[in-house]
């Protein structure tokens, strides 16, 4: 207990556990393998694209977009424009009015916080050392 | 009023509880950090505590065992969007690192073709043959290898025991059943073989035997 009394004469170190304590807090805390796409989305005036995987993956299977619609298993690899989106690529395979909303439901897609970099979130149990 | 240690920690666990999502909780889109909570999605984008406590829950990754929400027919998600295209299944299993400090790992073919295409994985993350693939866990934690889905869609790299499943004993008798069965193929097959090299082509059974030298 010797070294706990110390901490009376440091409140800077309360300071800091405050600090670190607020830090975790206001750590993201997305769900497990959300993926923001923001390669283009800011710098075009729109937020970022938020994609969630578990509400993709009630719906189809892995193989679906990443072996036939040709999403690279990279976050941050694939370069997804409106473009190509409109002619029916990539996400516009099914957001096409048909299957999924329409591109012209900008704000549904493209949700994200301002300023947020490409890449995998969220994480239950590990956020990983891994390059994402 | 006396300090006391003990309040400070309870004030910093205190700090960091009330947005950390525990088990059988799903954090609002609102408060996920990646969704903007001024944004008009918010209201109208489904919530992930509205749809995954209602799949066959899970300790890790999104708290549902995917796997079995799938084979248990809870979810129903479509195989292809071009209805002509196959969907491609294989049912074998790869015992690996079986001479490793940890239990053996079994690879189910089945559960991963469930899920994705087989050029999902073959040729430009694994060869399909025995001792090609220089895994290790360097690699997976550093995102490549099982680390390109383990870790960040799959689950995640805290589920040792989910992988590293089977005994190395037991694992080294399966494998060099498997082997024995092999040589006795090929034996058989003889001359025929020698000259056949579509034989070479097709799926080996194991792989991992790289470390046993």
């Amino acid at each position: 207990m010797r070294a706990f009394a110390s901490l009376r004469r440091m409140p800077a170190l309360v300071l800091l556990a405050v600090a670190l304590g607020t830090g975790v807090s206001t750590r993201s805390h997305a769900e497990y393998a959300d993926v923001v796409l923001n390669r283009t989305a800011e710098k075009e005036g729109m937020r970022p694209v938020v994609f969630p995987h578990w509400f993709h993956r009630i719906r189809f299977r892995c193989k679906v977009c990443h072996a036939e619609l040709g999403f690279k298993m990279r976050a941050g690899s694939n370069l997804v424009t409106m473009g190509d989106i409109i002619d029916g690529k990539f996400c516009g395979a099914c957001h096409n009015g048909e299957i999924a909303w329409a591109p012209e439901n900008c704000d549904l897609c493209h949700s994200g916080k301002p300023g947020l970099p490409p890449g995998i979130f969220g994480g239950h149990e590990t956020n990983g050392p891994g390059i994402w | 009023m006396p300090f006391r240690p003990t309040v400070l920690i309870a004030l910093l666990f205190a700090s960091m509880a009330p947005s950390t999502p525990h088990a059988g909780e799903w954090a609002k889109l609102a408060e996920d950090g990646v969704h903007d909570p001024n944004g008009p999605a918010i209201g109208l984008l489904q919530q992930p505590g509205d749809a995954l406590p209602n799949l066959p829950g899970d300790t890790a990754g999104n708290q549902v065992h995917w796997i079995k929400a799938l084979r248990t027919g809870v979810i129903q998600p479509r195989p292809s969007i071009d209805p002509a295209r196959e969907d491609r299944r294989l049912d074998k299993d790869i015992y690996l690192d079986l001479y490793g400090s940890m239990p053996s790992v079994r690879f189910p073919h089945l559960a991963h073709t469930e899920w994705l295409d087989c050029t999902n994985c073959h040729d430009h993350l694994f060869l399909p043959k025995r001792g090609a693939n220089n895994i290790s866990m360097f690699l997976i934690l550093q995102g490549q290898q099982c680390g390109v889905c383990h870790g960040a869609v799959a689950f995640p790299l805290t589920e040792c025991s989910r992988c590293h499943s089977v005994p190395n004993n037991q694992a080294q008798r399966i494998v060099a059943a498997i082997e024995a069965e092999e040589a006795k193929r090929s034996a058989a097959d003889g001359d025929k073989a020698a000259t056949d090299s579509g034989s070479q082509s097709q799926p080996r059974v194991l792989d991992g035997k790289a470390k046993t030298k």
